[in-house]
């Protein structure tokens, strides 16, 4: 019989019994987001066409549990910059990502958002780390579908393994102080 | 009947005698330059006077010339557009490096706002009479005029780039 095509998420590791699962409440947390990641698209160019292909059916990316993309930062919990950020724009990418609530990622997708791509220019941010955080890097330019969903892919495992405590550490508090965020 | 090019010379000249000067020829485009001080003047004729007409602005925008004396360090370049006969000109006005000043247009034409505004914002020249003389497209923190020669083109605060894979020279980085 032929091998059945479709991927059923893991149960996270625990013991399991007669009528009972037991695990750690991280894991099933981690377990939640990593498959409920609403997306917020912050797409300035190129980029951001290649995430309409992504989001589209041929990709869809709603298979990995982004069905919902969000178009306010307050119920996003992931933020894709898609695209050349200038200087000009810094501080609203920096609103935008300061009105999301915690957890939340951000992943620079191309090169542009990356490190500034091509644009090693005077009006043009040189990756968008200079003002906020980023937890995944997605090269290209622009990147293909297949390279988004693969970052895309990379932040699950990361969602699914944080600690429900990261957000409250002190070496948490100390990276957004430094770029300065309250 | 079309607006000939040696008809606006001969009126400029009737009108300005020597502040109008270098009449030419270029790309099929006629052009001539403006002593600084009366540009404003020679613009309102070009509009007002009915036998020219030039309604339109079409564009308005600064140069850099590092090279050249004192007083044409930097120009600033007005096409004019005659909608009616379909008449196109530049006129061409030179400024000194030091303290780049010229008398606004934005009362003759709203559209010299933004243009005045950008033409500020990349090369510093003042102009005297405008509304809201403020920087349009940089970030307003910045404080170098870019399309200046003497400010180099790539951002400082790049940490990445090997210059030598990228055709760059410490001269050319550095002020």
């Amino acid at each position: 019989m032929e091998k059945n095509k479709v991927n059923m998420v893991d149960a996270p590791e625990g013991h399991a019994g007669e009528g009972f699962f037991a695990t750690k409440f991280d894991q099933v947390v981690g377990l939640a987001r990593a498959n409920s990641l609403w997306p917020l698209p912050f797409a300035t160019s190129c980029c951001g066409i290649e995430f309409m292909a992504t989001m589209a059916s041929h990709y869809d990316l709603a298979r990995f549990g982004s069905e919902r993309v969000s178009f306010s930062p307050r119920q996003a919990d992931m933020l894709l910059v898609m695209g050349t950020i200038s200087k000009k724009m810094a501080p609203i990418l920096r609103q935008v990502y300061e009105q999301m609530s915690e957890p939340r990622w951000v992943i620079a997708v191309g090169a542009c958002a990356s490190s500034g791509g091509i644009f090693d220019t005077y009006s043009v941010l040189q990756g968008i780390d200079k003002v906020i955080p980023v937890d995944v890097y997605v090269p290209g330019c622009p990147p293909r579908p297949e390279q988004i969903v693969d970052g895309v892919m990379q932040l699950q495992e990361l969602v699914k393994n944080e600690s429900q405590r990261r957000r409250h550490s002190a070496e948490y508090k100390e990276l957004l102080a430094s770029y300065n965020i309250e | 009947m079309a607006l000939e090019s040696l008809d606006i010379q001969n009126k400029l000249q009737e009108t300005f005698g020597d502040n109008v000067k270098y009449f030419r020829t270029e790309y099929d485009m006629f052009v001539f330059e403006v002593d600084s001080d009366v540009i404003y003047n020679v613009i309102k004729f070009l509009k007002e006077e009915p036998s020219l007409n030039f309604n339109f602005l079409t564009d308005l925008c600064g140069i850099h010339y590092p090279d050249s004396q004192e007083n044409e360090k930097f120009c600033v370049v007005y096409h004019l557009h005659n909608w009616f006969e379909n008449k196109r000109i530049r006129v061409k006005t030179f400024l000194n490096g030091t303290n780049p000043e010229v008398k606004s247009i934005t009362s003759l034409y709203n559209c010299a706002d933004w243009m005045e505004r950008e033409t500020f914002d990349f090369y510093g020249i003042q102009f005297e009479g405008h509304p809201n003389l403020v920087r349009i497209l940089n970030m307003d923190e910045m404080v170098s005029f870019p399309m200046r020669k003497e400010f180099p083109m790539e951002d400082s605060g790049r940490t990445d780039k090997d210059d030598r894979f990228f055709g760059r020279t410490v001269n050319n980085t550095t002020i």
